[in-house]
């Protein structure tokens, strides 16, 4: 085929998906980017343009802060939880222990499931006085307790829900990377002499470093975009305790309705997640080259 | 997967086997807890939520008054309609877009995959408040193509597709282009069937998780007529009428109901379905 019929047809064919493309991801991102710099319009103020304003009034938001000091927590909280339990959960399941296809599904399910669903389940869990949790406390004479009520507690149980919504999900990853791993691996190390716990620190953990990268990176990506059990568990509260960085912006763009300082924000969170890829780029697109 | 013998010289034996199945199961029964939990809840009378007799009377009475409570034939519909809408759409366009990456050597290729790619790490999940002004101006809020919009395009179609188009042997393609076949007519029928098991990895991974979705769906829809099934349950079980839990159970498990059934059913083929989709 000639050049010029070529280049036509790779770009007719491309022509579909670059323009919604373009219409939802790459202008809205750079419209973000601008109206970040313009004032949010009220009924008697049109917008104007206010330079970077906006981001120095994000300095000086108290709930932005508490917002992103949340997000961190909320990520400290549940990768490295969900993670190692993902381990966990693929070592046994790649054992020959007794059921495995039923306790591999059974570790699995929660991905499936809807979390605006489960979040739902787990509310009445942590419901004070008739919840399951006080229910099951009582009976060991615990003193009454408002779980989602508390700043000090309700972080901590929005954690564990989204540790069990995921564990299962990073499960699946690192079961494929163990079940592409040579047997002959494990007959060495056993003729060795290698105990299993040997053999799992220095054989399979490295062996897993690309797959444990890219469950990170996933992992990472989850905390700051989760906001479903924030909207049914807690809307943020008490007090912005479980406020997270995306659930913000959502208040901010569409209750308070103030979108010039929500397209700030976003260019935050944007800013964040460019941060992840890029350190993802650097760590393993490096090693692996799709060509 | 399951027929393959794993763990080779370590699997454990004896009184190991037995320690390591135990906690495993122990795990499993936590991670079922809550779904059980739900399903114990939503079959039994409301007095029963928190108090678990065997003798309890069994009844579907919570699931017939969700189903009055609220429009759920709508939602459920109304999600139908959005996941095949999307995933109809995302499978003509990736298709194309990934055919044209695999087997085109056209100008700017290079730079258009990374703007392609580039959608991996600026989700459309983010740009909630751009995207609604977008739907604003096409005046499409509150409808179900304005929920779909943003995710038909999809990066992570087209990347696995692409990987999956380029694996197929330039003979084979050449073999078809000489007898007579044009290019279109090759991928479809040299490409598109080679390629069925990742179009299955990418279709039910794809379903999942729109029929999950729901900060989109929230904030574009505000109506009954266009609301999914999650957004419709958060309408539901939000109200402030005090609604028993053992009805908000049974809500719950209509919603995830199909989804449940379906990973049931195709439990394997889900699994590696999610497993063919994570490893790039």
């Amino acid at each position: 085929m000639r050049g010029f019929e070529r280049n036509i047809h790779g770009w007719l064919l491309l022509l579909p998906a670059m323009a919604l493309l373009v219409l939802f991801t790459h202008w809205p991102a750079l419209g973000t980017f601008i109206d970040s710099l313009w004032s949010t319009a009220r009924p008697r103020r049109p917008s104007a343009f206010i330079g970077l304003d906006q981001y120095r009034s994000m300095l000086a938001d108290p709930v932005l802060w508490k917002s992103v000091v949340n997000n961190l927590w909320f990520a400290f909280g549940t990768i490295p939880i969900s993670v190692a339990l993902a381990l966990l959960m693929a070592i046994w399941v790649n054992d020959r222990i007794a059921g495995r296809a039923a306790v591999r599904m059974a570790y699995f399910t929660p991905t499936v499931l809807p979390m605006i669903a489960v979040a739902n389940i787990w509310l009445f869990f942590y419901t004070p006085q008739y919840g399951l949790f006080e229910q099951v406390l009582a009976r060991f004479g615990a003193q009454p307790h408002n779980w989602l009520g508390t700043p000090d507690t309700a972080l901590a149980c929005v954690i564990v829900v989204a540790i069990w919504k995921e564990a299962g999900f990073f499960m699946i990853f690192y079961l494929a990377a163990l079940q592409q791993m040579s047997p002959t691996l494990a007959e060495a190390a056993a003729l060795e002499g290698a105990s299993r716990w040997t053999f799992l620190r220095r054989v399979q953990l490295p062996l897993l470093m690309p797959t444990t990268l890219f469950v990170l990176v996933n992992a990472v990506v989850n905390a700051f975009r989760s906001v479903d059990q924030i909207i049914v568990m807690t809307r943020g509260g008490p007090d912005n305790a479980t406020s997270l960085l995306l659930y913000y912006i959502y208040e901010v763009g569409f209750k308070y309705w103030d979108t010039g300082y929500a397209a700030a924000l976003t260019m935050l969170l944007l800013a964040a997640l460019a941060t992840v890829s890029l350190g993802q780029y650097f760590l393993l697109e490096r090693r692996i080259h799709y060509r | 997967m399951s027929t393959l013998a794993q763990g080779g010289a370590y699997a454990p034996a004896g009184a190991g086997r037995a320690l390591e199945s135990a906690a495993a199961w122990l795990l499993a029964m936590l991670w079922l807890l809550p779904l059980i939990y739900a399903v114990w809840t939503a079959l039994h009378p409301s007095e029963f939520s928190t108090r678990f007799d065997l003798s309890a009377p069994l009844t579907l009475d919570n699931f017939v008054q969700a189903w009055n409570a609220a429009p759920f034939a709508r939602y459920f519909l109304n999600t139908f309609i959005l996941v095949t809408l999307i995933l109809g759409c995302q499978l003509v366009l990736c298709t194309l877009a990934a055919y044209a990456f695999a087997r085109f050597e056209f100008a700017g290729r290079e730079i258009a995959f990374a703007l392609v790619l580039a959608q991996l790490m600026i989700m459309p999940d983010v740009l909630i408040v751009e995207n609604y002004r977008t739907m604003t101006w096409l005046g499409l809020v509150d409808s179900i193509p304005a929920i779909a919009l943003p995710y038909i395009a999809s990066a992570f179609g087209i990347f696995l597709l692409r990987q999956a188009f380029k694996t197929v042997p330039r003979e084979l393609d050449d073999a078809a282009r000489v007898e007579g076949a044009g290019r279109m007519g090759v991928l479809w029928r040299l490409y598109v069937p080679l390629a069925r098991p990742v179009y299955l990895a990418y279709g039910l991974v794809s379903v999942s998780y729109h029929w999950n979705n729901f900060l989109w769906p929230l904030i574009i829809t505000n109506s009954v007529e266009a609301r999914p099934l999650t957004v419709g349950l958060q309408v539901f079980a939000s109200t402030d009428q005090g609604i028993e839990w053992s009805v908000i159970c049974a809500a719950t498990l209509m919603t995830s109901a199909p989804l449940l059934a379906a990973f049931l059913l195709f439990q394997r083929q889900f699994v590696q379905s999610f497993m063919r989709a994570g490893i790039r």
